[in-house]
């Protein structure tokens, strides 16, 4: 079923439709198999997948592109990056060399790793192509990602997969090589005159190792750059570029033909506006914590460890004894998220709302609060858990507040000099943080902000936990949801006493 | 009146309110704009012309100098003065103003080599879409820009430029649709630049830190020596090093000049590619404050070495006798911040505070020879020939604007427009008479028509000879026209056998 669908991404089927294209070769559907790791996505998929699979892969590598992203912008170092990368990979989009497994790359699980990070590209390249600005920054992270996996590949799997490239690569000469020696010496940084006679010498156009001509690290003569093998990298990366972005630029001609899909094209959108900010579906074990004081009476201390929307709520609600519909929602649903009964959440909204009688609580608001837990309205199978907690992508892009209205994200809605004053309410003076803050949402990375300020506000503690062993992978994921950011916050500082979860399935 | 053959001229502002104006701003071009849409509303002449959005980064495009100028200073008149002497036998020329927007026009019609201009963005005679989705951009004669604008052939961009009498006229990309069509496209993907000629832009006041016989908008033949060795420089670079055939030169009509390449493999480069490039070119980074500005790496690249060597003999003419940089105290301060060893600073300090004036050229050769007298017993022979070096390549090396070159969307003026302060025409160089070049000499507008209506005024016509004479046939422009046309006709040569090979390779795309 789906494979009919995704034909219409298939350039190269358009050549049928088209008579005048005749001169294509007929795409023959086959299952493809993957004699390497590493991919530079010039094939389009053919066999089958499911509707499930499509989407759930899409989601894993999305996953992956926006850590990798966030890992950017928060200026971490290559090594960091792949520090911060690696384990995530492993859990997400795992993908095994040949040598891991007796069978090589006949191993079927290689082979259903390697067809995930395939189809899962194609279908991100396709709900990316639509704009230049997604268009542009899916190919930097695919390349980035791209170049993460061929440094750590393993070296002779990675010589053997640079060979099947078939790149426009002249060896050059022996004579050549002597002619030029000085040149190649004097152009090429960090090179023993030894090497120059001894290793492998490419010519190439120019235009294929734009990094090394830019920083002139390279031998140039009449339109040819002279590249030694181990600037190999420099070159595959920039055929993966050159790749991605005419298959980009296909992608984005064939998309109108997908409207008339009407079960691809909302994943394909969900899959692009999640690229903003990731969306998480929150489950329990991500939110509550299991033994923690959770009560009426407790959420004035607990809200050192809100996120600042939620912060900012519960500061109204205390300065005004009251908040408005979409704030009460917001908020809610959020301690309903980090494990707060119904009962107790009843307290706490008669409580603060001191100037009201109970006839009018009850009237108007105890309600709301009950639907919102799921204990009424709705139909019944909606009513087992009733809404779900706002991510910071719905909390982002739904219903921006307006004048006297609380909810929304600070960092988005708030202006330069009131989210400043905010976060200053908090206890953040850091001049470098405000100032990193500001950039961040000059640039709308409100979730960067977001993380930026639990960084710091957690510095200690992070250390700690780094120290102690106790810092699992997971908790390098960059923040997405008011409810991560809560029991990360919690766990830090009391995550010892209470015997962690660690599998936070998401 | 000469050169009357024009009737219907739009009227702009007058010329002295132009002068009066500081032009760099731009919510004062937003002004214009605003006294444009006034004009369009009163329904003059110039009403059907499509007016472009202006974008503010549009308003940075230009990769010429004057906007640059706070005001057309003093020494710049003179200097215009002195360059351009009332020659011309006739009268009426001269009185002339070359912003008056006749004498613009009649450039246009009688002069402008709009004929080479197509051809050589054209690259055939046949009109195609190199040319006719190629964007141009006019500058009114009261400063409204209009950009996307676009002509099928060359005979139709002329059309359009007599109409419109624009001061000067920018040449952009070719776009994937006809620029006019742009806000017809369903969607804004479909509509984007594909390809450019590469271009560099080389100005005089990025020397303006290491000039010491000129600043801001003057110039002298001793400062134009820096654009003549940045033209050698990267001439040189782009034949040997990128394989670069048709490079043409161009006088920016001030102080400056410009670089266009029109070789395919130049022309389709995106912008990652011609940002590395220019990377590969650029040396010298940082402002006046930055303290030492070139830090390269030993051994020298071939092209660093390469450009040293062209550069060392100029260095000691250019710069040392003409430029003579560090005669004063406070100058050689400067020299010496820049040289490795404190002993031998020490050492030379002494000797040229009790040689007050001491020249340039001496203490260049000073540095050696107290080095070798063992003034210094730390001094590092290797450091101290390093450090000479990368002094040589400080104040020679070409200073590259380099983000004109970074991108396929700017646009850069046209060759052969006039120049709005100085009224010379913005000529092609002819790089094997490189140093002959002479800006100071190039002919401005009012002399050529002043040319024109002398040679008519002759009375020399060859009748009974068949051919007629062109108009630029009769003025000193005409060694220019020629250098263009041979050049151009060079360029098609080559791009035939291309043409041929990309119609092959379009029938293998969709
Ligand atoms: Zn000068």
């Amino acid at each position: 079923m789906i494979r009919q669908d995704y034909n219409r991404i298939d350039p190269k089927r358009r050549s049928r439709l088209d008579h005048k294209k005749k001169q294509f070769a007929i795409p023959t559907y086959k299952q493809q198999d993957y004699p390497h790791r590493l991919n530079l996505y010039e094939t389009p998929p053919t066999a089958e997948i499911t509707l499930e699979q499509f989407e759930q892969w899409a989601i894993d590598r999305l996953r992956i592109l926006a850590e990798l992203e966030a890992c950017s912008f928060r200026n971490k170092t290559p090594p960091e990056t792949a520090a911060h990368i690696t384990p995530l990979l492993q859990k997400w989009l795992p993908l095994h060399s040949n040598s891991s497994s007796s069978a090589g790359a006949q191993d079927e699980a290689l082979k259903l790793e390697r067809q995930k990070d395939h189809y899962s590209h194609f279908i991100l390249r396709l709900a990316f192509s639509s704009t230049e600005d997604l268009r542009r920054r899916f190919a930097r992270i695919e390349a980035a990602l791209f170049k993460l996996r061929f440094q750590f590949d393993d070296a002779r799997e990675r010589q053997a997969f640079v060979e099947s490239l078939q790149l426009d690569w002249e060896v050059v000469a022996e004579e050549e090589k002597r002619t030029l020696a000085a040149d190649l010496v004097n152009a090429t940084p960090g090179l023993r005159k030894q090497e120059v006679e001894d290793g492998g010498w490419f010519k190439v156009d120019f235009e294929t190792v734009p990094e090394l001509v830019e920083t002139r690290r390279v031998f140039l003569k009449r339109g040819k750059a002279y590249v030694p093998v181990r600037e190999q990298m420099s070159m595959v990366l920039a055929g993966f570029n050159e790749r991605l972005d005419k298959g980009l630029q296909l992608a984005a001609r064939a998309l109108p033909r997908l409207d008339e899909d009407d079960r691809l094209t909302p994943i394909l959108n969900h899959l692009s506006k999640n690229f903003a900010t990731p969306d998480s579906t929150l489950s329990d074990s991500d939110s509550a914590i299991p033994g923690a004081p959770i009560n009426a009476a407790s959420i004035d201390a607990l809200s050192q460890h809100f996120p600042l929307c939620m912060r900012n709520l519960h500061m109204n609600l205390r300065k005004n004894s009251h908040l408005k519909h979409f704030g009460r929602l917001q908020y809610t649903l959020f301690l309903k998220g980090i494990g707060l009964t119904l009962e107790d959440c009843l307290i706490f909204w008669r409580q603060a709302f001191k100037l009201i009688t109970d006839d009018t609580f009850n009237k108007e608001y105890r309600y709301n609060v009950r639907h919102a837990y799921g204990d009424v309205g709705g139909d019944a199978t909606r009513r087992g858990r009733g809404y779900s907690p706002f991510s910071c992508q719905k909390i982002l892009t739904e219903h921006p507040p307006g004048s006297g209205e609380s909810h929304g994200c600070p960092y988005r809605h708030f202006s330069g000099d009131n989210l400043t004053t905010l976060l200053q309410t908090t206890g953040i003076n850091d001049r470098d943080v405000l100032k990193g803050v500001k950039e961040d949402v000059e640039k709308k990375r409100y979730h960067i902000a977001c993380n930026r300020v639990f960084d710091f506000t957690h510095a200690a503690e992070i250390k700690k936990a780094k120290d102690e062993g106790s810092w699992s992978a997971g908790d390098n994921e960059t923040l997405v949801h008011p409810n991560t950011y809560f029991k990360k916050s919690f766990m830090l500082a009391n995550g010892a006493k209470l015997g962690r979860t660690d599998e936070m399935e998401m | 009146m000469p050169h009357s053959t024009v009737t219907d001229a739009v009227v702009p502002s007058s010329p002295a309110e132009e002068d009066s104006v500081l032009p760099d701003a731009p919510l004062q071009a937003l002004d214009y704009v605003k006294a444009d849409e006034n004009k369009t509303e009163r329904g003059d002449s110039m009403s059907k012309a499509p007016y472009a959005d202006i974008k503010v980064e549009d308003l940075f495009n230009d990769g010429d100098d004057e906007d640059n100028d706070e005001f057309l200073s003093s020494a710049a008149v003179e200097a215009k003065l002195e360059s351009s002497p009332p020659a011309a036998p006739l009268p009426l020329a001269p009185l002339a103003n070359f912003t008056d927007p006749e004498v613009m026009l009649a450039f246009y019609q009688r002069l402008f080599p709009f004929r080479y201009l197509f051809q050589w963005l054209n690259h055939s005679m046949k009109p195609s879409n190199d040319f006719g989705h190629r964007e141009f951009a006019f500058t009114l004669q009261n400063d409204a820009y209009l950009r996307y604008q676009s002509f099928p052939t060359g005979d139709l961009l002329r059309k359009d430029i007599l109409r419109l009498n624009p001061s000067r006229f920018e040449i952009g990309p070719v776009y994937t649709a006809n620029p006019r069509d742009r806000k017809t496209l369903r969607k804004s993907t479909a509509f984007r630049p594909i390809a450019k000629e590469l271009v560099f832009d080389i100005d005089l006041t990025d020397y303006d830190e290491i000039r010491t016989c000129c600043d801001k908008a003057n110039i002298c033949h001793k400062c134009w020596s820096f654009i003549t060795m940045a033209i050698k420089v990267v001439d040189t670079a782009l034949r040997e090093d990128f394989g670069f055939e048709h490079i043409m030169w161009v006088y920016s009509g001030r102080r400056g000049a410009h670089a266009w390449i029109s070789d395919r493999r130049a022309r389709d480069m995106d912008d990652q590619k011609r940002k590395a490039l220019a990377g590969y070119l650029e040396l010298i980074k940082g402002g006046a404050q930055s303290g030492k500005k070139v830090n390269v790496k030993r051994p020298l690249h071939p092209h660093l070495a390469r450009s040293l060597d062209i550069l060392k003999d100029h260095f000691q003419r250019d710069i040392l006798e003409d430029q003579d940089p560090w005669a004063e105290p406070e100058k050689a301060e400067r020299l010496l911040q820049l040289l490795p060893d404190k002993a031998l600073n020490d050492a030379l300090r002494k000797k040229w505070d009790s040689a007050p004036g001491r020249s340039s050229t001496s203490k260049w050769a000073d540095i050696d020879a107290v080095a070798k007298s063992g003034a210094s017993k730390t001094v590092d022979g290797k450091a101290l020939l390093e450090a000479k070096q990368d002094i040589v390549l400080e104040y020679t090396y070409p200073r590259l604007d380099v983000e004109v070159s970074k991108k396929q969307i700017h646009l850069l003026k046209s060759p052969f427009v006039i120049h709005p302060k100085t009224g010379r025409v913005c000529v092609p160089i002819d790089t094997r008479r490189l140093a002959k070049f002479d800006p100071l000499d190039v002919p401005t507008v009012t002399e050529l028509l002043g040319e024109i209506d002398e040679y008519d005024g002759r009375g020399l016509r060859e009748e009974g000879e068949g051919k007629s004479t062109q108009d630029y046939e009769k003025t000193s422009l005409k060694p220019f026209v020629e250098y263009f046309r041979t050049y151009v006709a060079g360029l098609l040569r080559d791009e035939k056998g291309i043409k041929r090979e990309r119609e092959d390779d379009d029938a293998m795309e969709f």
